[in-house]
């Protein structure tokens, strides 16, 4: 007997690694991981691109590492900021990990539709 | 100075290398060996034998020894210790000069240190628990041809650990049903696939002809998620000439990982392939067959820590470590010691994982641990634990045995990873809350829902066979 009727299908959608897998992130979620970033002693960063260019490695930045911001607040507003300025962007959060000299977390933050 | 007269005859091994007063040099490489004496051997006399037997010694005096500084070269047994709840069994150290090894050479020092010593009839059993690599001699080696962090700079993905699959049926597919087996894992959520490791070039799909055909999937796969993609091509084969063809080859195709097995590869070829991989920005994967030939025996042959720490020498991006929960060997404390070795730039010692010695690895790149045999979504709380970001959790069955397929599968472990690495961020101690986050998640993926489903009563309780020991 064909099991096709009770079978559901996956289909295949644009992703932007990280989270992409899981519902957008509400303000509160988003505040949680901010902290994350902060307590694990990296600096934050904000990163936008056009969809169109998603797929490169380099997004312009936003202004500048928020060296040293201690403030999960700070970093909210300027992912606001970001987002009103480049409102067909899609907006990533960044955390620079400078002992692994590498991101230790990155993920969609906004996603332009 | 040449006070030495030459004296024919069989001494004990103990008058030339038990020296328990040697305060071991930082350049000097140590070994730990437990050792199952015979049982009228000394244990003084059996650590000096093996010191001996593994370094300059031989049964007899020669009389060529007079010719050299043997107090420069000789191994020295300097330590004893008791095998905690093991009486008939004991802990030998000895420090080894650094010049009795070629530099960069993980063959010379295995052939020195698990050589003939290992048949040497004066101990039952030997197995070698553990080296320390002094960072003068870690210096000399290449190492993994990239690195965690530029794997991660390269495929472009943070914050999460990778996820993998190996292709079932592992053996008999045509290479474009294969590449169709890839293309649907990576379109659904996977970063990589991976050749098994039987799967060379056998007469049902030819190594060129599934190169070919995996490409075009990843390429596609890549394409549509927009994310980076990655399948280790297997170029493991009869002879190095055929293996680099075949590593020319996925260069060529654009590939951005090829594998290889180290312990029946062996350690010339996987050296020589890790520096061609460095040399032409590629990643390497590599699988462990054999090994649990070498390091299963509590009693007799080489701890895996040691196999692990001479793959990060000879050069590796990813190493398997095994699971702790699926259905392969491995205790988790000695897992997490080895998983330290091989991702860490000091690992200091610590009995409780198994580690005898400081290991210092300076500058040299870490290797990403990959968990992989048996696994499925409810076994992600616990990997993302005990694994952290810097590994590769793999499901081959807990992908490809989803009841929608492949894409459904590979949907179903990455949502599950993401929700455990979410959590974890947050603070929720992962797997403690493994059933709320799971459920959670699958609210909104039918594919993690039926996933969870599907494999809610599996798990793969058999108790370990090579335990840490302990009173």
């Amino acid at each position: 007997m064909s099991t096709a009727s009770t079978m559901g299908d996956h289909a295949t959608i644009g992703r932007y690694e990280t989270f992409s897998y899981l519902p957008p992130l509400n303000r509160d979620e988003l505040m949680e991981q901010i902290l994350y970033i902060l307590e694990n002693g990296w600096n934050a960063s904000l990163e936008h691109e056009h969809p169109s260019k998603a797929f490169e490695y380099y997004w312009p930045m936003w202004k500048m590492p928020f060296f040293g911001e201690q403030d999960p607040n700070v970093i909210l507003a300027e992912i606001e900021a970001c987002r009103r300025s480049y409102p067909d962007h899609h907006v990533r959060l960044v955390g620079y990990d400078t002992y692994a000299q590498s991101k230790g977390h990155s993920f969609l933050v906004y996603r332009a539709i | 100075m040449s006070t030495k007269t030459y004296d024919a005859g069989v001494k004990d091994y103990a008058l030339t290398y038990w020296t328990p007063d040697y305060v071991p040099l930082d350049s000097d490489l140590l070994a730990c060996f437990k050792v199952t004496a015979q049982s009228d051997v000394p244990r003084e006399e059996a650590a000096a034998a093996v010191a001996a037997e593994s370094s300059t010694g031989t049964w007899t005096t020669v009389w060529s020894d007079l010719l050299t500084d043997l107090d420069y070269y000789k191994g020295r047994a300097y330590r004893i210790e008791d095998v905690p709840g093991d009486r008939e069994s004991f802990y030998a150290f000895v420090a080894y000069p650094i010049d009795l090894f070629e530099e960069g050479s993980i063959v010379n020092v295995l052939t020195s240190l698990v050589g003939n010593v290992f048949g040497f009839k004066a101990v039952r059993a030997l197995r070698l628990e553990d080296i320390r690599f002094p960072l003068h001699y870690v210096k000399t080696c290449g190492g993994p041809p990239n690195g965690i962090q530029v794997e991660r700079d390269r495929m472009d993905k943070y914050g999460r650990p990778f996820l993998g699959a190996t292709v079932k049926p592992k053996l008999g597919l045509s290479a474009k049903n294969y590449g169709r087996a890839v293309y649907e894992m990576l379109r659904g959520g996977l970063d990589f696939t991976k050749d098994d490791e039987n799967v060379n070039s056998q007469p049902f799909m030819r190594w060129q002809n599934r190169f070919e055909f995996v490409s075009e999937a990843v390429r596609k796969a890549q394409e549509e998620t927009g994310e980076r993609k990655g399948h280790y091509l297997n170029v493991t084969a009869p002879t190095c000439e055929e293996m680099f063809k075949r590593a020319e080859f996925a260069k060529e195709l654009g590939a951005p990982i090829i594998m290889h097995d180290f312990l029946t590869g062996g350690f010339t070829a996987n050296t020589s392939l890790a520096n061609w991989c460095r040399d032409n920005g590629m990643l390497l994967h590599i699988h462990r067959a054999m090994h649990a030939v070498i390091d299963r025996n509590p009693k007799h042959g080489i701890h895996f820590r040691v196999l692990a720490k001479c793959l990060r020498l000879s050069g590796g991006d990813h190493l398997h470590t095994g699971t702790v929960v699926g259905k392969l060997e491995g205790d988790r404390q000695s897992t997490l010691g080895f998983v330290d070795a091989l991702r860490e730039s000091f690992v200091p010692e610590d009995r409780s994982r198994g580690l005898f010695f400081d290991q210092d690895w300076g500058g040299m790149p870490g290797v990403m641990a990959v968990a992989s045999g048996g696994i499925h979504v409810w076994h992600i709380p616990a990997l993302v634990t005990i694994f952290g970001d810097d590994s590769v959790l793999q499901f081959g069955g807990g992908t490809q045995g989803h009841p929608w397929g492949n894409a459904a599968g590979a949907a179903a472990n990455r949502v599950a990873t993401e929700a455990c690495v979410k959590a974890r961020n947050e603070g929720v101690e992962v797997e403690k809350n493994a059933r709320e986050i799971l459920t959670e998640a699958a609210r909104h993926s039918p594919e993690l829902a039926i996933a969870m489903e599907t494999w809610k009563e599996i798990k793969f309780e058999f108790d370990v066979v090579d335990k840490l020991d302990a009173a």
